[in-house]
C-alpha cells in the first residue's frame, strides 16, 4: 500500500470509528468548519454534520469536562485539544475528574473518552507554545498516555484508545504530523493495538535506545547510522507511558548491557527519569555503563531558531550520548569512522 | 459576613400563601422580576391549590430524616467513626427535599460534597449513605468515595464532588449525551454560592446555553464559602443574575420553603425536558452551623448565630404544620422517634459492615484492565524476582 503521512491516519482512523459506533463523536475548539488546526478533521464536519463534529468555544475546562460527563452516560467522545499546552487549562477536569471517576466511585462509571493532542518544539512557537507536559498525565493512576511514532501505530493505538472504557491521552507531535509511514491495512481493517505495551522495533545486541513519539523515530534514524559504523543499537518505542511496560525496556537492556533514553522533554524527573529508574531496578547486574538521557535543556523553549535548535534532542545529540555510553562500558568498542 | 446570614434570613418575606414565596418576594427574591433574563417562574404564582396534608407531612418526614442524619453523622464524627471531611445539610432540608421532588426517578443528579440530604431524598438508603460515611464496603460508593463523593448509578445520583466546580462541566456533559441520544432525562446539577466565582461555571453556562442542553444548574446560596460571605466574594451577589450573561432563564427562591423550591425547581426541569433549555436557579437557605463538622464558624457574631435559629426551616415547618392542625406536637414526637430510630439502625449497620478488603486495592484503577499494570504496595519492589 502507498505510504500516508500520520495526519492522514489519524484522520481516516477517526472517520472509520465513526462510521463503526455511532457513540463516538468529535468535539474541539476549530474541529468543524475549520476543519482542525492541523486539518485532522478534515471534511469530517461535511460527512458526519454538526452533532457528531463539535466545534466548542474556547473553554478547555468546560469542554473536556462536558466530555467526562457525556462518557458517563456511554458515550465516546474524541476531544481535540488544539496543543497539549493548552490542555493545562483542563487539568482539574482531566487530573481530578477524569482519572478519579472510575475508582472515587467504585467502579460504578467508568470514562471512555479521548484526548488527542500534539506536543512538541522545534516550530517557533516560543516558550508557551512548545512543550511536552504528557509527564503530567503519565503520573496519574487512572489515565492512560500513548504517543505512538508512526503512522501505522497511531491508527492501530487511536483505534485501542476509542474502544477503551477508560480516558487516554493520546500524543501526537506537530514533527510528526507530516512524516510518512505504510499502513498493514485499509484503515478499517487494522487491528486496535494493546494498549501498555512496548515494542522493540529494531532488534540489536549493543546498546537499546528507549523513545516514544518523536523521539523513537528519531531513535530510529540514529540506530540506521550506528549500523553503518558496525554498531548494533536495539530500539525500544515505549508507545505507552501509562501504562508503562517496563519488562519490555528491562528485557532489552538485559541483552545490551547499556541503555540510552530520549526524550522530548525536560530532564530533571522527566519520562527518562523514569525509564532509568526501572532500569537501575530491573537489570542492575547487567549494566556496565550508567544509562543516559538525552532530553530538552532545561529553559523554556525560546524563538529564536538558534537558540531553539540548541535546546531540543536531535539525531545528532543522541549519536554522541550513545556513543558516550559504549565508550563507557569500557568494551573494546570500536570508535566511528570518520 | 453577618450581613449574609441575615439577607439569607430575611429572605424569606411575609408569606401570604406557601407557593408565592419563590417570585412574590421582597428583598432579594425580589429581584427576580426585575432582570430581564430571569423571570418569574411559571406555576409559582399564589393562589394555586393547598398542598395536601400527606405531601407536606412526607416533606417534613424527609426534611426531618436528614435533619437526624446529619446530627448522627457530626456524632460519628467527633466518635471518630468517619474520617476526612464531612459537610453537612444543615439549614438546607427544605431546598434537599424540594429540589428533589422535582427530579423523575430517571433524571440525573450531579452535587458538591454537602450531599448527604440529596443522596437520601434521591431514594438511596440511609444505611448505604451512613456506611459510605463509615468507609465500608457496603457504603453506596463501596468505601472509595467517603463523604464527598457519594454515586449510585441506580438512583441516578452521578456523584457528589469534592473539588469546588468540578462537577459543572461534567453536568452539561451528561445532559449533552441526554440529548445526543435523543432522550428525555433532565440533568440537575447542584453546587454552592463560592462555585458561582469560577471559570468552570461560567463556561458550562456558556455550554450549555450555546447547546440548548437540558440541565437545571441549582445555586444553593447559604451566604457563605466557608468563612466568606457571598457579599465577599461575588462582585454581582444575587447571584441568579449570572444567568443572564448566557441568556438563560434564572430565578432567586426561599430555599427554607419546600414547597416554593420544588415548584420553582419542577418549573425549571419540566422547561428544560419540554424544550431541551437549561435553566439557573437559585436558593437562599442558611448554614446552621459550620462549613464542616470540624468549623466552630467563629467567623460568625453571637447575634448572627441567634438569628439562625428562627431561620431554622424545619422548626418552622414544624410550627406551620401544627398551626395549620396538620401534625400536633405528639403526631411529631412520634414521627421523631420513628426517624431516629431509622438513623440508628442505619449507623448500626454502618457500624456492623465490613471493611474494604485490602485485596480488592487495585480493582477500580482501571475499567479496561492494563498489560502489567504496576501493582505494588509500598514497601515492594518494582520487580520481584
Amino acid at each position: 500500500m502507498a505510504p500516508v503521512t500520520y495526519r492522514q491516519a489519524l484522520r481516516d482512523t477517526l472517520r472509520a470509528e465513526m462510521l463503526r459506533d455511532e457513540n463516538v463523536f468529535l468535539m474541539g475548539e476549530e474541529i468543524g468548519l475549520f476543519e482542525g488546526s492541523y486539518k485532522i478533521t478534515e471534511g469530517l464536519l461535511k460527512e458526519f454534520g454538526p452533532k457528531r463534529v463539535r466545534d466548542t468555544p474556547i473553554a478547555e475546562e468546560g469542554f473536556v469536562g462536558a466530555a467526562i460527563g457525556a462518557a458517563m452516560l456511554g458515550l465516546r467522545p474524541v476531544v481535540e485539544i488544539m496543543t497539549i499546552n493548552f490542555s493545562l487549562l483542563a487539568l482539574d477536569q482531566i487530573v481530578n475528574h477524569a482519572a478519579k471517576i472510575y475508582g472515587m466511585f467504585g467502579g460504578q462509571a467508568s470514562v471512555p473518552m479521548v484526548i488527542r493532542t500534539p506536543g512538541g518544539g522545534g516550530q517557533q512557537l516560543g516558550a508557551t507554545h512548545s512543550q511536552n507536559v504528557e509527564l503530567f498525565y503519565s503520573f496519574i493512576p487512572g489515565l492512560k498516555v500513548v504517543a505512538p511514532s508512526t503512522p501505522a501505530e497511531a491508527s492501530a493505538m487511536l483505534k485501542a484508545a476509542i474502544r477503551d472504557d477508560d480516558p487516554v491521552l493520546f500524543l501526537e507531535n506537530l514533527a510528526l504530523y507530516n512524516t510518512k509511514g505504510e499502513l498493514p491495512a485499509p484503515v478499517e481493517e487494522i487491528e486496535p493495538a494493546e494498549i501498555g505495551r512496548a515494542a522493540v522495533t529494531r532488534p540489536g545486541t549493543d546498546i537499546t535506545i528507549i523513545g516514544y513519539s518523536r523521539m523513537a523515530r528519531v531513535a530510529a534514524e540514529v540506530a540506521e547510522t550506528l549500523a553503518a559504523e558496525g554498531v548494533s543499537a536495539e530500539v525500544v518505542d515505549l508507545r505507552s507511558l501509562r501504562p508503562l511496560d517496563r519488562a519490555t525496556v528491562v528485557e532489552s537492556v538485559r541483552k545490551t548491557g547499556c541503555a540510552v533514553v530520549a526524550e522530548d522533554d525536560w530532564l530533571t524527573y522527566g519520562i527518562g527519569a523514569e525509564i532509568a529508574a526501572t532500569i537501575q531496578e530491573g537489570a542492575f547486574d547487567w549494566l556496565d555503563a550508567p544509562v543516559r538521557r538525552v532530553a530538552m535543556a532545561e529553559v523554556p523553549l525560546p524563538y529564536a531558531k538558534s537558540l531553539e535548535s540548541a535546546a531540543l534532542p536531535s539525531a545528532d545529540s543522541l549519536l554522541t550520548a550513545v556513543r558516550d555510553t559504549l565508550r563507557a562500558t569500557g568494551r573494546p568498542v570500536l570508535e566511528p569512522a570518520r | 459576613m453577618a450581613e449574609t446570614t441575615r439577607s439569607a434570613t430575611k429572605a424569606a418575606p411575609a408569606r401570604t400563601t406557601r407557593r408565592a414565596r419563590g417570585t412574590k418576594a421582597s428583598g432579594p427574591t425580589a429581584g427576580a422580576a426585575e432582570n430581564g433574563a430571569a423571570r418569574a417562574v411559571d406555576g409559582a404564582a399564589p393562589g394555586g391549590p393547598a398542598e395536601s396534608a400527606e405531601t407536606l407531612v412526607a416533606y417534613y418526614r424527609q426534611m426531618l430524616l436528614i435533619r437526624r442524619f446529619e446530627e448522627r453523622a457530626a456524632r460519628a464524627y467527633t466518635e471518630a467513626k468517619i474520617g476526612g471531611y464531612c459537610h453537612l445539610n444543615l439549614g438546607e432540608e427544605a431546598t434537599v427535599v424540594g429540589l428533589m421532588a422535582a427530579l423523575r426517578p430517571t433524571d440525573y443528579l450531579f452535587t458538591n460534597y454537602r450531599e448527604h440530604g440529596y443522596a437520601l431524598a434521591k431514594g438511596i438508603s440511609a444505611e448505604r449513605v451512613m456506611a459510605e460515611l463509615y468507609g465500608r464496603s457496603t457504603g453506596v460508593s463501596k468505601g472509595w468515595g467517603g463523604s464527598m463523593h457519594l454515586f449510585d448509578a441506580e438512583a441516578r445520583l452521578l456523584g457528589g464532588y469534592g473539588i469546588v466546580g468540578g462537577q459543572v462541566p461534567l453536568a452539561a456533559g451528561a445532559a449533552l449525551a441526554v440529548s445526543y441520544k435523543g432522550g428525555d432525562e433532565v440533568v440537575m446539577c447542584h453546587m454552592g454560592d463560592g462555585t458561582t466565582a469560577i471559570g468552570a461555571f461560567h463556561e458550562s453556562l456558556n455550554i450549555a446555553g450555546l447547546w440548548d442542553l437540558p440541565v437545571v444548574f441549582v445555586v444553593i446560596n447559604n451566604g457563605l464559602g466557608m468563612g466568606t460571605t457571598v457579599e465577599h466574594s461575588a462582585a454581582e451577589p444575587e447571584l441568579y443574575r449570572r444567568g443572564a450573561a448566557y441568556r438563560m432563564e434564572s430565578v432567586r427562591v426561599d430555599g427554607t420553603d419546600v414547597v416554593a423550591v420544588r415548584d420553582a425547581a419542577r418549573a425549571a426541569v419540566e422547561r428544560a425536558r419540554a424544550e431541551s433549555k437549561p435553566y439557573l436557579l437559585e436558593t437562599v437557605s442558611p448554614r446552621l452551623k459550620g462549613h464542616s463538622v470540624v468549623d466552630p464558624a467563629r467567623y460568625r457574631s453571637k447575634e448572627e448565630k441567634e438569628a439562625l435559629k428562627a431561620a431554622d426551616p424545619l422548626a418552622r415547618m414544624a410550627l406551620e404544620l401544627e398551626e395549620a392542625g396538620i401534625l400536633s406536637h405528639d403526631d411529631r414526637d412520634r414521627l421523631d422517634a420513628e426517624v431516629t430510630a431509622a438513623i440508628d439502625a442505619a449507623a448500626a449497620f454502618a457500624d456492623e459492615s465490613p471493611a474494604p478488603e485490602v485485596s480488592t486495592l487495585f480493582d477500580y484503577t482501571y475499567a479496561t484492565p492494563v498489560p502489567g499494570e504496576l501493582r505494588r504496595l509500598p514497601a515492594d519492589p518494582v520487580f520481584s524476582s
